[in-house]
């Protein structure tokens, strides 16, 4: 069994932890736009993948009565993994991001995760065709279904054509891109932050309680129900507004159906401690289990919540959306790797815990932490909502700028701070009690362990067919593959169908190098994080904003970036609606246009020159994946560029600015002028 | 935005029709298929984490 293993990528997870809080240094590494894919990289891959890792490789060899097929193999495994945090550690505060959420690393970084991610799988499938047990326990099936899924996932998303090492486009566009980026962020958080951990509390609850599983039938049919309509829930909610009355109740009642697998499993944990309660009162390990597991009932509540069409409408682009994450994260996959961490780690060292007292202040910390985070951010979303959509007695907008709902959450934004902060003392707490309680014992680096080998013909007769099932894991990989691939079949031809289907406005124009060059420097600097770019068709928001969005206004965006979050304005329609110079002052500093704006200064964006050697390849590359620039596009693109560039230096002259032509802030101005602006040329048809 | 995208598609309202009848299907037979299973093999199931320390023979 692979102790050694275990401790390092435990170590890792501690150390990982360090990436959580999020601050701003006035250079543009640091900035939120990046900073923020950092963090969620870091919090999702870093954190809980290495804490997946680790409960995998502690719990399997021992359900299998075997140690993992290959040591070379799992150590290839992990140094692969932290290679890859380290990798995406250094490109995105650099700005080499392909800006699809949770998926932001460039290509090669990508094709590393596949091969490493292989890696992981071949070590489980290896070790389960070497097994010492006959049948596999419930904990391993959700292992398995998780590698297979997060497989399938990522490449699909992740396909793109490279322009040069640090940059491709994706292979999708505009609203295809969407629909697959979103059929990945919802899966990944399924199949990443969901079915690993559910394999987990399978196995280390009943492990901390010293009981078996409440009801292992109901964890069978939490399984298969659970993958099956999980790959295909997500989306609903996209896809059935679209439909008439009677197919949007059949959607509802078909999202509200994953709250009944959820809730199976959450009952199925909370049930196994009957009897146990009292040892909850005094053993820190269940306490953060028995918060994790509530965590994940609330989440799995909230979700379907979520994509009823009302809901959505208030939560979506709030700080709502933020809060249902955090309990999730902090509270689901945080509470239960530290629960599995105060079990495992004494264990590894062979001795008892250095401080149960710290670990229940540890407890204590995380659990306001979660409370102080989640909570104003409820009240944020709503205050938000509610002043966005206030009309005064004229028929006006009450608040017309944006600016004015956001002042009213600094507040909210503070506290929410303040509970990170908790959150994260509480971690450090934990990782001083693991470094006393290791000194404290001696590392074991394997366990004794023997188990007979299994007899190879082994066919008893009149078995029933399931248990049959249970001691074949190809044959069940093959099974769960089919299971998930129904859901993302069902999900993926209306998206392929859409291709041909997205009603083609003929006034919306390719971007030009300049503006495709502004588009790039969006990318970079994680604009996306705060501004989306989508004008959803409410009164008050094309009050606010300008004629809703349409998709065949989207067909050249490569990738997408319609956002997600909106703490900064909409920027859909912003081109043409102030002066080139607004723009130039307002990214040098943004409070001397709007006072109290939370938006960080770009002024190195004034200085910056750009270089467009890489023109002629981008245009290229577009080409072949179908944008229609006339054939040797590439070769003028550079002239075409300066004429541009040029034009938009005198009008900033005009305003009283010298700026040189190259600077980033010109290319950046030609993007946000275009925004949204083809449309216009329809109507002025 | 979804709305005028989807409703282009031909035949949509089939999809969700298929699905919930796919789902409730495979819903009835995994549900058929625990509740059927045998004593014995649920208890052997469910006690694996406990026996990890152990020895293990006389298996099923």
């Amino acid at each position: 069994m692979i102790w050694g293993l275990v401790g390092m990528l435990v170590g890792v997870i501690a150390a990982t932890q360090l990436f959580l809080p999020e601050a701003n240094f006035g250079n543009p590494y640091t900035t939120y736009g990046r900073i923020r894919p950092l963090h969620t990289n870091a919090v999702i891959f870093a954190f809980v993948g290495n804490a997946i890792f680790a409960g995998i490789y502690y719990s399997m060899p021992r359900l299998l009565k075997a140690p993992m097929w290959n040591k070379n193999l799992s150590w290839f495994h992990f140094w692969g993994w932290q290679l890859i945090i380290l990798a995406a550690a250094i490109t995105l505060p650099l700005g080499l991001t392909s800006s699809k959420e949770y998926a932001e690393l460039e290509w090669p970084i990508d094709i590393a995760i596949a091969i490493v991610w292989v890696a992981f799988g071949a070590n489980m499938i290896g070790a389960l065709i070497k097994r010492r047990e006959r049948h596999m326990y419930v904990a391993i099936w959700f292992y398995l279904a998780s590698f297979i899924t997060v497989a399938v996932l990522h490449i699909f998303n992740s396909l793109a054509l490279p322009v040069s090492l640090f940059k491709s486009y994706s292979a999708y566009a505009g609203v295809q891109d969407a629909l697959v980026q979103w059929w990945y962020g919802h899966n990944a958080v399924a199949f990443f932050l969901t079915t690993p951990f559910l394999g987990l509390m399978y196995y280390f609850l009943p492990k901390a309680a010293n009981r078996p599983v409440y009801s292992y039938k109901l964890s069978i049919v939490h399984f298969w129900s659970l993958i099956f309509i999980y790959m295909w829930a997500g989306p609903h909610h996209l896809l059935y507004t679209a439909l008439p009355e009677w197919a949007q109740v059949l959607g509802t009642v078909f999202s509200i159906m994953l709250i009944a697998p959820s809730w199976g499993g959450m009952v199925n944990g909370l049930l196994t401690l009957r009897g146990a309660w009292d040892k909850v009162r005094t053993e820190p390990v269940l306490k953060f289990m028995v918060v994790a597991v509530t965590a994940y009932g609330m989440v799995t509540f909230e979700g379907p919540m979520l994509s009823l069409k009302n809901v959505n409408a208030i939560a979506h682009y709030t700080d709502w959306i933020v809060a249902h994450v955090h309990i999730g994260g902090l509270g689901w996959n945080g509470f239960l790797t530290f629960g599995m961490l105060y079990w495992m780690w004494p264990r590894l060292w062979k001795t008892t815990l250095y401080s149960t007292k710290l670990a229940n202040t540890h407890f204590w910390m995380g659990t306001l932490g979660i409370l102080f985070y989640a909570l104003p951010m409820y009240v944020a979303a709503l205050t938000q909502f509610l002043m966005l959509r206030e009309f005064d007695d004229m028929g006006r907008l009450a608040y017309g700028n944006f600016l004015q709902t956001v002042v009213e959450l600094v507040p909210m934004y503070m506290l929410r701070a303040f509970g990170g902060l908790l959150y994260l003392s509480g971690a450090i707490v934990m990782v001083y009690n693991m470094i006393k309680t290791a000194k404290q014992g001696v590392f074991q680096p394997t366990e004794d362990d023997q188990a007979p080998a299994l007899q190879k013909a082994y066919n008893p007769k009149g078995e029933f067919w399931h248990r049959a099932w249970e001691r074949k894991p190809v044959f069940f990989a093959v099974l769960a593959t089919i299971a998930i691939l129904i859901g993302g079949v069902v999900e993926i031809i209306p998206t392929i169908l859409v291709k041909s289907n997205v009603p083609t406005i003929s006034s919306v124009k390719p971007y030009t190098p300049l503006e495709l060059e502004g588009r790039d420097i969006y990318i970079k600097n994680g604009c996306v994080g705060c501004h989306s770019q989508m004008v959803r068709p409410f009164r008050f928001e094309t009050e606010r904003y300008g004629e809703y969005s349409k998709a065949g206004e989207f067909v050249y965006d490569r990738p997408f970036l319609w956002g997600s979050k909106r703490t900064g304005p909409d920027l859909h329609r912003i081109g043409g609606k102030y002066p080139d110079s607004w723009h130039y002052f307002h990214m040098l500093d943004p409070r001397s246009m709007s006072p109290g704006s939370l938006m960080p200064p770009y002024p190195w964006m004034v200085e910056n020159e750009m270089d467009y050697t890489d023109l002629p390849a981008k245009i290229r590359t577009l080409q072949k994946l179908g944008v229609p620039y006339p054939k040797g596009f590439d070769l003028e693109a550079n002239k075409n560029l300066e004429i541009q560039a040029d034009k938009i230096v005198k009008s900033l002259e005009g305003a009283g600015v010298e700026v040189m032509p190259n600077t980033e802030i010109v290319a950046l101005i030609a993007y946000l002028q275009r925004m949204g602006t083809d449309i216009k040329a329809t109507a002025a048809n | 935005m979804y709305k005028e995208v989807l409703r282009s598609i031909e035949n949509i309202e089939i999809y969700p029709i298929i699905s919930l009848l796919i789902f409730v299907l495979f819903f009835l037979g995994v549900f058929l298929w625990a509740m059927r299973m045998p004593k014995e093999h649920i208890d052997y199931m469910k006690s694996m984490p406990m026996d990890d320390q152990k020895l293990t023979k006389n298996q099923p």
